[in-house]
C-alpha cells in the first residue's frame, strides 16, 4: 500500500457558463478513509462527484487517484479510471428495465465467461449482505419500497468490489429508522469491501454515522475539514449555522422577500 | 433588441445544433462498428422496433394502397387509362409512399419512444449508473437502437410494399370489376428491381434518422418530466421533417439522370 491519498483534489474548478459552481476545491482522502462533504442545497457537491468520476471535464486544476493524474481523462484510460468506482446514486438510479438480480449484477454479467446462473448466485449472494431474501431478486425495482430500492441501489454500488465507493445523499426521502439502517450498511459494507469513501449529505445524523472525517463545502470551497468528533467546537460559525439548521446566521438563503 | 442580432443569434444557435447533433451522429456510428456488442439488447430493439410496429405500419399501407386505386380509377377512367392503375399503384408505393408513410408512423411510434425512455434514464442518473458500471451508455443504449432501426425499416418495407399493393389489387378488383390476372401481370410490366431498391435504400436512411433523433433528443434531455415530454414532442417534429427534406434529397440522387 502506497503513501499517497487515495483521492487528492488540488484547485479543482467548474462553471456552467457564467456560473461557478466549483471555485477550487483542495481536498485530500487517504487511503480507505471515509469522508462526509456537507453543504447546502446547490453548492456543488454532485458536481464535485461528477467531476471525480470523469462524467463532467474540470475546467482547472486536477484529479489524483493514488498519486497518479486523472484529470479529464478520455477513451480507455477513462473507462479504466471509472472501472475504478462504485456509486450510490440519491435517487438510486436502477434500471427499471431489469430484474433487481440483473441490477446489483450487473458489471458483473458483463463480464466474458460469467455465466447468467452465477451472476445471479452473486447477486443473491450481495443481496443477503445487505438484508434482502432471495426472492426479492426476481421482481423490478419499481415494485420496491424506497428503502428497499436504497438498499438494492447499495448493493449493486458494493457487488463489483469497487476501490473507492461515492454516496450522493444516501439518506434523503428516507424515515429516520430506514435511514439509521442505510447507514449501518453503508458502514458495514465500505469495511467489508475495503473501500474509500466519499459521500454527501446534509442529513447531519447519517454524516456523523458514516464520516471519519466531514468537510464543508459552501460556495465552491472547502471552508472548514476536520474529524466528526470537533465538527460541535469548529469554532466557524458557517459550520455552527448548517449544523444546527439554523435559518440566521452568515450563509444567506436566496430568498426573494416579498 | 437589435433586428440583427437577433437573426445572428438564432443563425450560431442553428449552427451550435448541426456541430453537436454531428458529433453526436459520428461517435454514435462508431459504438456501431467498434466492439464489444450487446447482442441481448440489439435482438430486443429488433423486436420492440420490427415486431410491434407492423401492424400499424402494414394498416396505415394497406389504406394508402386502397385510396390510391379508388382516386386513380376517378382520375384515370376521364380518359379511358384504367390499365394504368396498377403501374400507378405499385410504382407510387415502392417508391414514395411506403418508405414515407412507415417512415413517418415508425418516427411517431418508436422515436417517440426512445426518446421518452432514454430522457427518462437521463433525468433519473440511469445513464450516469451505466457509466459507473463500466458500460459505455453509447454502446449499451444507442449502438443497438441505431442498427435495429437502420435494418428493420427495410423490412418493415418490403412487408408494407407488398401489403399496400394488395390494397390496390383489393379495390380495383373486388370494387371496380378488375381482372384480378390482368390487375397482377400489369403490376410486373413496368416494375423495375430499382423501384423496390431504392424505397429500401430509403427505408434504412429514414430508420437511422429515427432512431438517431429519438436517441439524441432522449439522451440530451434536462429538467425532470417536462424536459422528457419536450424531448419526445422534438424526436417526433425533428425526425418527421428530416424524413421529408432527406427523401426528396435521396429522389433526386436515385431518379436524377432518368
Amino acid at each position: 500500500m502506497t503513501d499517497a491519498p487515495k483521492i487528492e483534489l488540488n484547485g479543482l474548478a467548474k462553471s456552467f457558463g457564467d456560473k461557478h459552481v466549483l471555485r477550487g476545491i483542495d481536498l485530500s482522502v487517504g487511503q480507505r478513509e471515509s469522508v462526509v462533504i456537507i453543504g447546502g442545497s446547490g453548492t456543488g457537491k454532485s458536481v464535485m462527484l461528477k467531476c471525480i468520476l470523469g462524467l463532467l471535464g474540470s475546467d482547472k486544476g486536477s484529479v489524483k487517484i493514488d498519486g497518479k493524474d486523472a484529470t479529464n481523462l478520455s477513451g480507455s484510460a477513462l473507462d479504466a479510471h471509472q472501472a475504478k468506482f462504485g456509486m450510490l446514486f440519491q435517487g438510486s438510479a436502477l434500471f427499471d428495465s431489469l430484474p433487481v438480480w440483473h441490477n446489483v449484477a450487473f458489471k458483473l454479467a458483463q463480464q466474458p465467461g460469467i455465466s447468467r446462473k452465477e451472476a445471479k448466485a452473486r447477486a443473491i449472494e450481495t443481496l443477503a449482505s445487505v438484508g434482502l431474501s432471495p426472492d426479492v431478486g426476481d421482481i423490478y425495482p419499481a415494485e420496491l419500497s424506497g428503502g428497499m430500492q436504497k438498499r438494492v441501489a447499495l448493493a449493486r454500488a458494493i457487488a463489483a468490489k469497487p476501490e473507492i465507493i461515492f454516496f450522493d445523499e444516501p439518506t434523503t426521502g428516507l424515515d429516520p429508522i430506514m435511514a439509521d439502517v442505510i447507514n449501518e450498511l453503508i458502514v458495514k459494507c465500505v469495511r467489508e469491501v475495503g473501500a474509500t469513501a466519499i459521500s454527501i449529505t446534509h442529513d447531519m445524523a447519517s454524516a456523523r454515522k458514516i464520516a471519519d472525517r466531514i468537510a464543508m463545502l459552501y460556495e465552491g470551497r472547502i471552508i472548514w475539514q476536520g474529524s466528526k468528533e470537533n465538527i460541535d467546537r469548529s469554532g466557524n460559525p458557517y459550520v455552527d449555522q448548517f449544523i444546527n439548521g439554523r435559518a440566521e446566521g452568515p450563509i444567506k438563503m436566496q430568498v426573494r422577500k416579498l | 433588441m437589435n433586428p440583427l442580432a437577433i437573426i445572428g443569434r438564432s443563425f450560431l444557435d442553428f449552427l451550435t445544433v448541426v456541430g453537436v447533433l454531428a458529433r453526436f451522429s459520428i461517435r454514435s456510428v462508431k459504438h456501431c462498428v467498434i466492439p464489444p456488442f450487446y447482442l441481448r439488447q440489439t435482438a430486443k430493439q429488433f423486436i420492440d422496433i420490427g415486431d410491434y410496429s407492423l401492424p400499424v405500419v402494414g394498416l396505415t399501407a394497406l389504406f394508402t394502397g386502397m385510396v390510391l386505386a379508388l382516386q386513380s380509377h376517378t382520375g384515370f377512367s376521364r380518359f379511358d387509362a384504367e390499365s394504368a392503375i396498377p403501374t400507378v399503384v405499385v410504382l407510387s408505393i415502392t417508391r414514395e409512399l411506403g418508405p414515407v408513410m412507415a417512415g413517418l408512423m415508425v418516427a411517431g411510434r418508436i422515436g417517440a419512444a426512445i426518446a421518452a425512455e432514454l430522457g427518462t434514464m437521463r433525468v433519473t442518473e440511469q445513464i450516469d449508473a451505466l457509466t459507473t458500471l463500466s458500460t459505455n451508455p453509447f454502446k449499451y443504449l444507442i449502438a443497438p437502437r441505431l442498427i435495429a432501426g437502420t435494418l428493420m425499416l427495410p423490412i418493415l418495407v418490403l412487408v408494407s410494399d407488398v401489403i399496400g399493393v394488395f390494397g390496390g389489387f383489393f379495390v380495383c378488383v373486388y370494387e371496380l370489376q378488375f381482372n384480378a390476372a390482368n390487375y397482377i401481370s400489369q403490376t410486373w410490366e413496368f416494375l423495375e428491381s430499382s423501384d423496390v431498391t431504392s424505397g429500401l435504400w430509403k427505408a434504412a436512411a429514414f430508420g437511422f434518422i429515427i432512431t438517431l433523433m429519438g436517441c439524441y433528443h432522449g439522451f440530451n434531455s434536462r429538467g425532470g418530466a417536462q424536459g422528457v415530454g419536450k424531448a419526445t414532442t422534438n424526436a417526433v417534429v425533428s425526425a418527421s421533417i428530416l424524413i421529408l427534406v432527406v427523401n426528396y434529397l435521396l429522389t433526386g440522387l436515385f431518379f436524377a439522370g432518368k
